[in-house]
């Protein structure tokens, strides 16, 4: 048995207990400094294991690691690390700084990992389990704060719902075919003519509750609440990590077991793709807060990354991972910014807040206008090319009513991004926010470039994510 | 090895499965008054996977689902923990815990 495949798995969960000791034997008040600083170096170390894992199929093909798994885990692994330098700063004033929060962001990252590896419908599920379960803690961690309990709880009954439903959906796919394993549905799928009842319930189950993960349309109605109550930098992490694992398992389990029955599939999620996008850029129009306006663009974005997985072909699988990785670089970026929104010391999340912030502040007011540009697809930024490679493969799966619902409501999303530019730039001018710490500033810093020079690093990026897809499509 | 599906099939397992299900998600939905008792659905729903993991690996000898069962119970026990915590944290802050008061964020 080649246990070295799961190496970067096994050392992350390690490093997770170790930082652990290690914050319970440090005086309390100075743990969450160093505890954060270590779960960085696990998560960079973790990563380069990940690049540097070999190929294969492990411990009684429960686990799988190809080129799709490490993109995955290289993604979900950045995310995680961004959203732990993004909370070093701003813990403290939220009351949050204390040393379980980077090492539950660790033990969600590991979860999201086993997801992108999983062989097998047990993995995904226990990994499902391991990173929403820490990111319910992560949600309720402010407990002083009755908005942040009232999003934990809101999250838990939710998710558990939908990982009680996609259990069940496992529970169905594993009678009716009769194995847990992708290989075994694969072969139980190819070879009946006619697919049992059951196993047509029990994939849509599956797809429910990671459609809910997901927050797409219609099982979107958690994420704006939950978005604006948990704390920010927990916000940050969720939008991107987990989104990213349950893609990667949607992807897999769709384009691997469920590979054969693409007929079958292929409108539900074209449906749901359609409607994430629609919903997504109108509801966002009337929001205030701007945390539930990112709620909705999130919900949108997803929408946009699942035209990719409605094509069903290899070209189209880079698409939608193309997407999220511009989705997961202008996403954490627009958080730094909302974490930077601060005020005499208290946090304010209005979007009045940043009226005339191109005065007071140019450089945090010009990061997010980077961002905000690049979500609504305008190029030459990060966003716009996301979006060029899911519409181009859309056509060319000959889905063009899908392309044409995506164009029209990027124009209708324009609305709400640029008002936020406007706003910056061209009102009166609001109070001063406090000076940003600097790791926030980092973050902005750092991810704006990334944004703003992306067509630098498309070749290599697209290269990537095409090796990925056609690990998947082999 | 004579096992007790063979006696009366797989479908009054099924149904079981079935009916706790609905109870459970119904139990989410329909109950306006206590947070607890949705705890309870939680439960039921998970439960209602697991007897449809027992009951389809005894019917094809497949020892996989009974295996999945025991982790599903592991996971099962520290989700109501976890629960329970955050339920804790939303009564210190609220002080009630009833399911029309979860309503600070709206929009």
């Amino acid at each position: 048995m080649n246990w070295t495949l799961a190496l970067p798995e096994i050392v992350l969960a390690l490093s997770g207990l170790v930082i652990l000791l290690a914050g319970v034997m440090q005086r309390r008040g100075q743990a969450f400094f160093s505890c954060a600083m270590m779960t960085l170096l696990a998560l960079v170390v973790t990563g380069i294991l990940v690049v540097f894992s070999p190929d294969g199929t492990g411990y009684g093909h429960i686990f799988i690691n190809d080129g799709f798994a490490r993109f995955m885990k290289v993604l979900s692994l950045t995310g995680a690390a961004l959203s732990v330098v993004l909370s070093v700063g701003y813990a403290r004033e939220m009351e949050i700084d204390k040393f379980e929060f980077p090492v539950l962001i660790a033990f969600s990252t590991l979860g999201t990992m086993i997801m992108a590896s999983s062989g097998n419908l047990m993995t995904l599920f226990v990994g499902l389990e391991l990173s929403s379960l820490s990111i319910y803690i992560l949600c309720a961690f402010a407990r002083d704060r009755v908005t942040a309990a009232e999003a934990g709880l809101k999250y838990f009954v939710l998710g558990s719902l939908a990982s009680g439903l996609l259990l069940y959906g496992i529970s169905l796919a594993y009678g009716f075919a009769g194995t847990m394993e992708y290989a075994g549905l694969q072969q139980a799928v190819r070879g009946s003519a006619v697919l049992p009842a059951g196993l047509m319930v029990g994939i849509v189950f599956v797809l429910v509750g990671l459609c809910f993960k997901l927050s797409m349309v219609p099982f979107h109605m958690w994420t704006p609440d939950v978005y604006q109550g948990a704390p920010t930098s927990v916000t940050a992490y969720m939008a991107g990590a987990p989104k990213i694992a349950a893609f990667a398992v949607l992807l897999r389990v769709m384009a691997g077991p469920f590979g054969s029955m693409t007929p079958q599939w292929q409108l539900l999620i074209e449906v749901v793709s359609a409607a994430s996008m629609v919903f997504g850029s109108l509801a966002a129009i009337p929001q205030g807060n701007i945390k539930r306006l990112m709620a909705y663009s999130s919900i949108g974005h997803m929408g946009y990354a699942m035209i990719g997985m409605a094509a069903g072909t290899a070209e189209g699988t880079r698409g939608t991972l193309v997407y999220l990785v511009t989705y997961l670089f202008m996403n954490v970026g627009a958080f730094a910014g909302i974490v930077a929104m601060r005020r005499r010391g208290r946090a304010v999340s209005q979007i009045s807040d940043l009226s005339g912030l191109g005065r007071t502040d140019p450089g945090m007011a010009l990061a997010m206008a980077v961002f905000m540009f690049s979500m609504a697809g305008a190029p030459p930024l990060a966003g716009f090319f996301g979006k060029l490679m899911v519409f181009y493969a859309a056509i060319n799966a000959h889905l063009y009513g899908l392309a044409a619902i995506g164009i029209v409501s990027s124009v209708i999303g324009a609305y709400y991004y640029i008002r936020i530019v406007k706003i910056m730039f061209f009102d009166a001018a609001a109070p001063a926010l406090d000076r940003s710490p600097v790791s926030v500033s980092f973050v902005s810093v750092g991810m704006g470039l990334v944004t703003t020079f992306f067509v630098v690093g498309l070749g290599p990026v697209a290269t990537a994510a095409q090796a990925a897809a056609s690990a998947l499509f082999r | 090895m004579h096992s007790a599906i063979e006696g009366i099939g797989l479908a009054p397992y099924l149904s079981i499965g079935a009916i706790l299900l609905v109870l459970g998600v119904f139990g989410i939905f329909v109950n306006r008054k206590n947070v607890i008792i949705i705890l309870m659905s939680i439960e039921l729903i998970l439960l209602s996977a697991n007897i449809n993991f027992v009951a389809f690996s005894a019917a094809t000898g497949d020892l996989s689902g009974q295996v999945m069962t025991l982790f599903v119970l592991t996971i099962a026990a520290a989700e109501s923990a976890i629960g329970l915590a955050i339920v804790t944290v939303y009564f210190r802050n609220r002080g009630s815990i009833e399911v029309d008061d979860i309503t600070m964020m709206k929009g």
